[in-house]
């Protein structure tokens, strides 16, 4: 016992204060909240299907940077413009006439399947064409050349749509067979967050099958275990790594469209905080891990959601919502130091150690 | 790299790009800005420049451009000051800290620039104010309503004046408006951090306590965010009860989120919602949309009359095809105005055609405004820059358009 104090060093023993002193503050504000409980269980259920709906979408975004992680090794921040580009796009060119024609109210499972497909194709267009054209060359180069690239590139589709289609807030049209709630326990769901869940489970059951059963699914996971061994393997690990942008991509149009349902609004900018919050889902629950990307996303979701009335409220802090981003990163430092490798990250541990 | 480098890079870009995308305040960069020149030297043949700084990109472009046009406008009526012509040098103040303090550095580099009109938010006001002041220069902003602004307590600056109102006033009357009128007496508020939104909140607080209604809630988002649910679901469930009237005076896309958002959750479906200036725009009314009906927006009052304001409108809309987009242009035409006058007043002719004006005299002038005719009023600044008529009035969206309801 004594050999291992006096081996402690500084950091070490700073870095165990800190955390016992987050979980503290952590425990502490929560406890006060539920001395308090100024919500019912009603408000609590509300709090958590609100955090589900926001989760599934960073999880459906939070896919697009593990997957390219898996195979590149590399953060593709210009995820978040894929995102943006397809529901950005899919709302200015289609939706809005859509809506303005009455075709919308006469067909809507017609028109949102049109719109989402549209949302996806644009989404994987822009994804293969930053990869050729941004990504490719530099394959070879240094890690920090494709990251400050995408940063590049991020900027470029943002200004590239904002030329497109303005600077303005464009409204999603309202789908009136989606408006309204259903009962649920206690409470009450909002449609859309309903389409949001069923959706995104669907859109990960389908992913699963395809990276697991389909030969271009596995010819992804081979380049994302070895690129050299795949290819001497008779896999043409270009083409795979474009189906691994396209396979993200999809999944960030799919987003795009249920985002702009549960929201309504669209802009040039709109990719940017998701974005940021999907890499922090993915790398949450174990960057180059898929089933983490999800279980990522969702918690994400969840904390931002309960968090400040949970953890804050109790502590009697003013404006306690405005700092549901604080209480989010705390949960990933959280989560970083005691599993630096993060929830699900078992395969990068091995890999990269 | 080894995992924990790894990991310690990961919370390093995201806290970094975080930070900057929650917009902290840049430090003020005033003390390297170019020392006062005293005089501008306006060349014989050479246009007196002006420059803008307001708003004309993202989601509040329409609050910026109507301004814009105001001035342009106000350069088209004026023609030339003395034979020479009026040139406009059109900056962006990106309705942020760090656009504000871009936009100033921008202008204040550049010696022929007479006076500033801006900024659009009051945001980009605090920076540019200090940049704008610590230069010599002037600037008087069309649509700041942030009481700070003019408060030599806090971010007030020597060289800065408004023709927008104090938002204390604006506050009270929406106060006034839920208290008195629609017979409300308890309230919550949301703003967004910004100086103009967490000043408005605070002025609507003191106002609707002064009158004997209670604020059960006050709290705020930030900009950017898009999930308004649970920070609606805690004023639902705050101690005091359901609010009977929610007031948030934010920029146009919290400001949707929370007009549509409010109406699903639970405890709030009967309460009035209420918002102000920075969410009345062309934009704002298309993305709220079918959420309009039950919420009121408060605003100058635009009920405006005289030669003057007729020939504005049909030049308005002959120069840009559109019937105004929101509510600053009257007051931007106004502070154009009142530094042509100023112009005219201070500017001495050489012999050789040239004009020189002197920056202190230019400030000077523009303090000493008195009983001064514009568009929104007969303008009087007071000693720390605050020199509008100020008259709020309420409206509600009526299929798309903004309409008058109080007073």
């Amino acid at each position: 016992m004594k050999d291992r104090l006096k081996n402690l060093d500084l950091i070490t023993a700073f870095l165990w204060l800190l955390r016992a002193a987050i979980i503290l503050v952590v425990a502490w504000g929560t406890f006060k909240t539920l001395l308090s409980n100024p919500y019912t269980s009603r408000n609590w259920l509300d709090f958590i299907i609100f955090g589900i709906a926001q989760g599934s979408m960073y999880a459906l975004i939070a896919i697009g940077y593990t997957l390219v992680y898996g195979v590149l090794k590399m953060i593709n921040f210009a995820h978040g413009e894929f995102f943006m580009s397809g529901i950005f796009t899919a709302t200015s060119a289609l939706a809005i006439p859509l809506a303005a024609s009455g075709f919308m109210d006469q067909h809507p499972l017609l028109s949102l399947l049109a719109i989402g497909l549209l949302s996806m194709l644009i989404s994987v267009g822009i994804a293969l064409l930053t990869e050729r054209i941004a990504y490719r060359p530099l394959r070879h180069a240094p890690r920090l050349m494709p990251l400050i690239t995408a940063i590049g590139a991020s900027f470029f589709w943002q200004y590239y749509f904002r030329g497109l289609f303005g600077s303005q807030v464009r409204p999603f049209p309202t789908v009136a067979a989606l408006q309204g709630s259903i009962p649920f326990l206690n409470t009450t769901v909002l449609k859309t967050h309903v389409l949001v869940v069923v959706v995104t489970v669907l859109a990960l059951v389908a992913l699963n099958f395809f990276i697991t059963k389909t030969r271009a699914g596995m010819a992804i996971r081979s380049v994302s275990e070895n690129k050299d061994v795949a290819a001497l393997m008779g896999i043409n690990v270009d083409r795979a790594i474009s189906m691994t942008f396209a396979t993200g991509a999809t999944m960030a149009g799919l987003a795009g469209l249920l985002y702009a349902l549960v929201y309504g609004q669209v802009h040039f900018f709109m990719g940017f905080i998701p974005g940021i919050k999907a890499f922090t889902a993915a790398v949450l629950g174990g960057i180059g891990n898929i089933p983490g990307a999800a279980v990522g996303g969702l918690l994400l979701g969840l904390f931002e959601s309960v968090g400040p009335s949970l953890f804050l409220q109790g502590l009697g802090i003013p404006a306690f919502n405005q700092l549901k981003d604080v209480i989010a990163f705390t949960m990933l430092v959280l989560v970083l130091i005691f599993r630096p490798q993060g929830i699900m990250g078992e395969r990068l541990a091995e890999k990269k150690a | 790299m080894s995992k924990k480098a790894f990991s310690i890079l990961a919370l390093l870009v995201v806290t970094s790009l975080l930070l900057a995308a929650c917009g902290a305040p840049a430090a003020s960069g005033g003390a390297d800005a170019p020392a006062a020149e005293g005089d501008v030297v306006v060349a014989a043949g050479d246009p007196i420049r002006i420059a803008s700084a307001l708003v004309i990109s993202g989601p509040n472009t329409d609050l910026g451009l109507d301004s814009q046009h105001g001035v342009e406008i106000a350069i088209e009526f004026k023609g030339e000051i003395k034979g020479h012509a009026i040139e406009l040098q059109a900056e962006d103040d990106g309705c942020s800290a760090e656009g504000g303090q871009a936009a100033g550095q921008k202008i204040v580099s550049d010696p022929s620039i007479v006076a500033v009109i801006g900024t659009s938010c009051s945001g980009s006001g605090v920076p540019m104010a200090q940049v704008v002041s610590d230069a010599g220069y002037v600037m008087v902003s069309p649509s700041n309503t942030a009481p700070s602004l003019t408060d030599p307590a806090q971010a007030w600056k020597p060289g800065y004046l408004r023709t927008a109102h104090n938002d204390k006033v604006q506050g009270a009357a929406m106060a006034e408006y839920a208290y008195s009128v629609l017979g409300l007496s308890t309230a919550a508020a949301i703003h967004d951090g910004d100086p103009y939104t967490e000043g408005l909140a605070n002025a609507f607080r003191e106002s609707f306590e002064a009158l004997g209604g209670s604020v059960v809630a006050f709290t705020a988002v930030n900009v950017g965010d898009t999930d308004m649910r649970p920070v609606l679901t805690s004023i639902a469930a705050s101690e005091g009860g359901a609010p009977a009237f929610l007031f948030f005076p934010v920029f146009t896309a919290e400001c949707a989120h929370l007009a549509t958002q409010a109406l699903e959750v639970a405890g709030l479906e009967n309460t009035v919602r209420g918002a102000a200036d920075g969410c009345f725009s062309a934009a704002s009314a298309e993305a709220i949309g079918d959420a309009a009906p039950g919420m009121y927006f408060s605003g100058p009052d635009l009920s405006f009359s005289g030669d003057v304001y007729n020939q504005f409108a049909a030049a308005y809309q002959s120069n840009f095809g559109t019937a105004p987009i929101s509510v600053f242009h009257a007051h931007a035409f106004d502070a154009t105005n009142m530094v042509f006058a100023c112009i005219e007043e201070v500017s001495v002719e050489g012999a050789d055609g040239s004009l020189t004006i002197n920056r202190q005299a230019m400030r000077d002038c523009l303090y000493a405004t008195s009983g001064f005719q514009g568009i929104t009023g007969s303008l009087t600044c007071n000693e720390y820059g605050d020199c509008a008529d100020p008259k709020i009035a309420v409206y509600e969206i009526v299929d798309g358009e903004y309409v008058s309801v109080w007073p």
